[in-house]
């Protein structure tokens, strides 16, 4: 592997097991597309089927909405603002904006488990009708994966600070932007196809 | 730089989409086709001004374009499939009559009218 280095180009297209792993990580991707392909397929058939809950129509606020959605927008466009910074050989820019990315990413998960919780009190739980429950898994498990993204970047943060940026970090930095803008691609179809169609029928 | 315009470009997107949404006086329909439209037109804009899908410096050798087609492909069956199934189905069953289908559709009509 290591012979067949390349000495120009981003760190992490140098060796043949950073290209390999990014290969590996766009398949990981293509399976996520298809596992919230079932939960937005579940959504949408469960449509309507409120029960004795309130509707969406009755809980879905655009102001918290549009406001998640910007966060998690500029959260997109700082990650990759860090990958730029970080091909340019900057640690300190690469850290800085990846900061910023997780302030963001953390506000949007305050919202939306405040969102979640204040439709608990309005008495829209997992458990009150076919559609929450559709509704709370799909959002739920968007906001685990922004959660579980989280995590990583703060592992990959203290990395950083110990190891530098080598071949095999900024890989892994890599990585974290592509599953990064992943959730933003599919919260603006949670942001389109749940909350403005909730709110327009 | 590519980053700015495609930041630009899905703000614009968002509030278009919300405004059509939440202020216009356009029939549902359309304004459901128009947002859906824009979700993917954002979607591309992620793809490949954030997501550096195409890049020379990796010889474009770091995206399985095969895989990724894929999981798109099951996607739109997936969702599309399910709600072809699950709902449009609903009302039609008095007038599907062809053939060895046809005694299916009675029983089926019979059991809805029951209800």
């Amino acid at each position: 592997m290591a012979a067949e280095e390349l000495k120009t180009g981003p760190l992490e297209y140098r060796t043949q097991e950073g290209q390999m792993g990014i290969m590996g990580f766009w398949i990981f991707l293509g399976a996520e597309v298809v596992l919230f392909a079932t939960l937005f397929a579940t959504y949408a058939v469960l449509f309507g089927r409120t029960a004795d809950a309130p509707l969406p129509s009755e809980l879905f606020e655009p102001g918290i909405v549009l406001i998640m959605t910007f966060l998690l927008l500029t959260s997109s466009f700082t990650c990759g603002l860090a990958i730029h910074e970080m091909r340019r050989g900057s640690v300190k820019g690469l850290i800085f904006w990846m900061a910023i990315t997780l302030a963001l990413g953390l506000g949007f998960l305050g919202f939306e488990i405040y969102e979640f919780v204040h439709y608990a009190h309005e008495g829209a739980t997992l458990q009150s009708s076919a559609f929450w429950s559709a509704f709370f898994v799909l959002a739920g498990t968007h906001g685990l994966h922004v959660t579980l993204g989280i995590g990583w970047a703060i592992l990959l943060l203290i990395q950083i600070k110990q190891r530098g940026l080598t071949n095999v970090t900024s890989r892994k930095f890599f990585i974290i932007s592509l599953y990064w803008h992943f959730l933003d691609v599919i919260w603006i179809f949670i942001f389109t196809s749940v909350y403005l169609i909730g709110m327009v029928i | 730089m590519n980053h700015v315009i495609g930041f630009i470009l899905s703000l614009v997107m968002t509030l278009v989409a919300a405004w059509a949404a939440i202020q216009s006086d356009l029939p549902v329909t359309w304004v459901i086709i128009g947002i859906m439209i824009l979700a993917l037109l954002q979607a591309g804009v992620q793809l490949f001004m954030f997501m550096h899908v195409t890049e020379a410096s990796s010889g474009n050798g770091h995206v399985p374009w095969n895989m990724m087609f894929h999981g798109f492909a099951l996607a739109g069956i997936v969702v599309a499939g399910s709600l072809f199934v699950m709902s449009f189905g609903h009302d039609h069953g008095d007038h599907g009559d062809m053939g060895d289908m046809q005694q299916q559709e009675e029983q089926h009509s019979e059991d809805h009218n029951g209800h």
